[in-house]
């Protein structure tokens, strides 16, 4: 038996007991079980409520459905298979994931509006404020305005007289003072003064245009900084985003940039240098990250949500149909077995081993992965079971040829194999075809279903190929140098 | 000869047959499942907490929704979707007319106890009708594909873009074939366009192709090994040659519908049924259809009828 069968032979025998510990231990790899989907397993549900803000109610419709198609991008960009996403006239919208097992995270990835300000720091007080001033307050006032000093009584707007009691040097301290100097303005006793932000603000041929997440292109990704080891969320502008962009950190250098995520401030660099067309993001974990840039990339929701229900949620297709379904299935695999081994006698006892090799793979391909199994996904395991059996009897059938026409057992597998392989190969190449294009086509369309059947069927069709030739020879070459050759009667009908 | 035109004839009647069953103007036509259809969600809570989910799916199924999907959610609440409620029906049990929600819940009550209806929604379908039209293109992109392939696959012999044709052929016919028994049976079984059935003629694409290419592959072979010898008699070899491995395959493949159909359910019914039909519809058209199809293409047949049909042009070719 040459020294090449020997090792296809134990590399065989290695993978088959890799595939069954991976499927048998049921945490490893980071994986927690096989990946079922909704109609199998079911999952989280959650109910949100739109908030239409102050556009026309007309309108409301398309904005739900636009809502509805962001969010089923943004799921399946984070990889979860197969979600059933509904609205429920009028302001509902019903979100379903398999399985999920960080809700938290599939909430903050599915409900946030995600709307992406850049923000700087304003230099004008809100006037208003000058104008409540109290007694009690501490009226704090401008360096450089001229003519006044600690003690001085002037007046505020209102028609009353206030005594400055505080001069703050704004270049000093921790405090920052967002003033226009010559200003007098006043906090409540005790209040802290905060930084106050506006949204940054470019011109876009004269037209004064807010910085926000609309100018993004759709290609941001997460990557490490290589200096602080922590994860950043890199991100491109287009062409108008890139011009507002270095305006505002040409005005900036130096300063603060506030980016604001749903008005809160997620990170608030100083401007180096001015950038035109890209930047990053950092002071978020590894998760944010990755939810951030899956937001960006789909867009903001045009309304906001919010949560009503959310609740864990039984499969479609309840507990009893896949038990049938499974015991059914065991049931067919059976009946093959004992088909193909009455029919093709010792030459079918090689397959049914093959195809123990086979199904255990591809569990093991669909654990690691991991392929979210559906009825759908089940169809194309089913399918690529039968292409397996049949690239088994083709080749068979060639060897029962060979075996008539008087050749050995040895130069019959040989060349049974190799006959056989040309028919294998342009069958399986169509069909692998008819995978990429609708593989293609579930990503471009958004129909999960099609695109996760394309998905297990092309697994299969790859796994079943090498079985058929590789590990099916495999099982056969060594029965040429036992005393069955000699009774070739033995394999073939 | 006289043998294959019956063959033709045959399958051409079936062919046209399945189209106008398919068709929703006809006496079937296909029912849309509820992923692709608007229409109404309920909740519903019953006190009693053991009311399973496919009880309730056979009380909803009698008051005709049978295409209801039902979830239960951990709060022992049930989510309901189903077609599109009516305004008004007929209690059939007092005569009086009422929302369709109320005769739900009395029928419910009755059977299960107290319950409450908190809440119950139109709803937007979750796949968009689109999606079987895309499908369609993107089977029409992948049988251009397909035949392309084949063209190069099958390179040595002559005319190879035909062998591809032919395939494609053949995986229409079985489609349709599908469609149409679908279509009619339908009716009987409630059966509806849902992403089983969705799943199941992907299947029969897969399987009809690979079916039709084993017999082209012995085809080619026997052509290799004998360019001389005439036409009809290398394909005829090729298709009784396969013929041994078709009927194996197939049977295994059958044999694992039957004992699905038999014990997997009502949900994979529907996909059994439709791979069923596929899987003898690919076997029939691979040796009856698409094969035959090339010989009488190789012949020459085809120029022929053509020419038959346009008189002009015969008549021009004297």
């Amino acid at each position: 038996m040459g020294r090449r069968n020997i090792i296809t032979l134990a590399i065989v025998i290695v993978l088959f007991v890799f595939s069954v510990s991976v499927i048998a231990v049921t945490d490893i790899f980071g994986r927690h079980g096989m990946t079922l989907g909704l109609d199998l397993k079911g999952g989280v549900y959650l109910e949100y409520q739109a908030e239409f803000g102050n556009e026309s109610a007309s309108d409301n419709a398309g904005r739900l459905e636009e809502t509805k198609s962001i969010i089923e991008k943004r799921v399946n960009e984070w990889g979860v298979g197969e979600p059933d996403i509904y609205t429920m006239n009028p302001d509902r919208i019903v979100v379903q994931l398999p399985g999920f097992a960080d809700i938290e995270g599939a909430k903050s990835l599915v409900g946030a509006t995600a709307e992406l300000i850049f923000c700087e720091q304003a230099t004008s007080i809100n006037t208003s404020l000058a104008a409540s001033v109290n007694a009690s307050d501490t009226v704090v006032m401008v360096a450089s305005v001229s003519g006044f000093g600690q003690g001085d009584i002037f007046s505020v707007g209102s028609g009353s007289t206030i005594e400055i009691q505080t001069i703050v040097d704004i270049n000093q301290g921790d405090s920052t003072f967002n003033v226009t100097p010559g200003f007098a303005y006043s906090h409540a006793a005790g209040e802290n003064v905060v930084n106050q932000w506006t949204p940054a603000i470019g011109l876009i041929d004269g037209e004064e245009k807010a910085l926000t997440g609309q100018y993004l292109l759709p290609n941001s990704y997460v990557s490490v900084n290589q200096q602080t080891g922590e994860p950043v969320v890199q991100f491109e502008w287009n062409e108008e985003g890139a011009t507002l962009f270095s305006q505002i950190t040409g005005r900036l250098i130096g300063e603060p940039l506030g980016i604001f995520l749903d008005n809160e401030l997620i990170s608030a660099p100083t401007v180096q240098a001015q950038i035109g067309a890209s930047g990053i993001i950092e002071g978020m974990s590894l998760d944010e990250a990755q939810r951030l840039s899956i937001q960006l990339n789909t867009g903001a929701l045009p309304i906001t949500l919010h949560e009503i229900k959310t609740q864990k949620i039984d499969p479609i297709l309840g507990a009893d149909s896949l038990e049938k379904g499974l015991i059914a299935g065991i049931i067919g695999l059976a009946l093959i077995f004992v088909f193909i081994i009455a029919y093709y006698r010792i030459s079918g006892l090689m397959a049914c081993l093959a195809l123990l090799v086979y199904g255990a793979v591809m569990l093991a391909i669909f654990k690691l992965v991991p392929v979210t199994l559906t009825m759908a996904g089940i169809a194309a395991v089913v399918l690529s079971i039968g292409m397996a059996v049949d690239a088994n009897v083709l080749i068979f059938e060639r060897i029962k040829e060979e075996l008539r026409s008087g050749r050995s057992l040895g130069a019959a597998i040989e060349s049974g194999f190799s006959r056989a392989w040309p028919a294998i190969r342009d069958s399986n190449v169509t069909t692998l075809i008819t995978c990429i294009i609708l593989f293609w086509f579930g990503n471009a369309f958004g129909a999960a279903p099609v695109k996760g059947f394309a998905l297990t069927l092309g697994i299969g069709i790859l796994v079943s190929m090498l079985t058929a030739i590789i590990v099916t020879r495999a099982f056969m070459r060594p029965l040429v140098f036992t005393p069955l050759a000699k009774r070739v009667k033995l394999f073939h009908p | 000869m006289g043998k294959r035109k019956w063959f033709f004839i045959a399958s051409g009647i079936l062919t046209l047959l399945c189209i106008i069953f398919i068709l929703p103007v006809g006496p079937f036509g296909l029912a849309w499942g509820i992923e692709f259809t608007s229409g109404s969600v309920l909740t519903v809570t019953f006190d009693n907490e053991n009311v399973t989910q496919s009880e309730l799916l056979a009380e909803m199924a009698g008051l005709g929704h049978s295409e209801a999907v039902i979830q239960k959610t951990e709060g022992n609440e049930f989510i309901i979707r189903l077609n599109k409620l009516q305004e008004s029906v007929q209690d059939p049990a007092t005569g009086e007319t009422v929302s369709e929600v109320e005769l739900i819940r009395a029928t419910l009550e009755q059977r299960f106890g107290t319950l409450d209806i908190p809440s119950s929604y139109d709803v937007s379908p979750s796949l968009s009708t689109s999606i079987a039209r895309n499908a369609i293109i993107a089977i029409i992109v992948a049988s251009v594909a397909m035949i392309l392939y084949i063209a190069w696959a099958f390179r040595k012999l002559v005319h190879s873009v035909r062998y591809g044709v032919c395939a494609v052929i053949g995986l229409v016919h079985d489609i349709i074939v599908v469609l149409g028994l679908y279509a009619v049976l339908g009716n009987a079984f409630s059966l509806e366009v849902n992403m089983m059935f969705i799943a199941g003629i992907l299947t029969v694409i897969g399987y009809s192709i690979n079916n039709t290419i084993i017999v082209f592959d012995r085809i080619r072979e026997n052509y290799l090994k004998n360019p001389g010898a005439p036409l009809e008699e290398t394909f005829n070899r090729g298709i009784t040659e396969t013929l041994g491995r078709n009927i194996n395959t197939s049977f295994t493949v059958i044999l694992v519908c039957i004992a699905l159909l038999a014990l997997g359910g009502e949900t994979i019914r529907d996909f059994m049924i439709i791979l069923l039909v596929g899987v003898i519809a690919g076997t029939y058209s691979s040796i009856a259809i698409a094969s035959t199809l090339l010989i009488e293409w190789e012949k020459g047949a085809l120029g022929r009828i053509l020419g038959r049909l346009n008189p002009r042009r015969a008549l021009a070719r004297g």
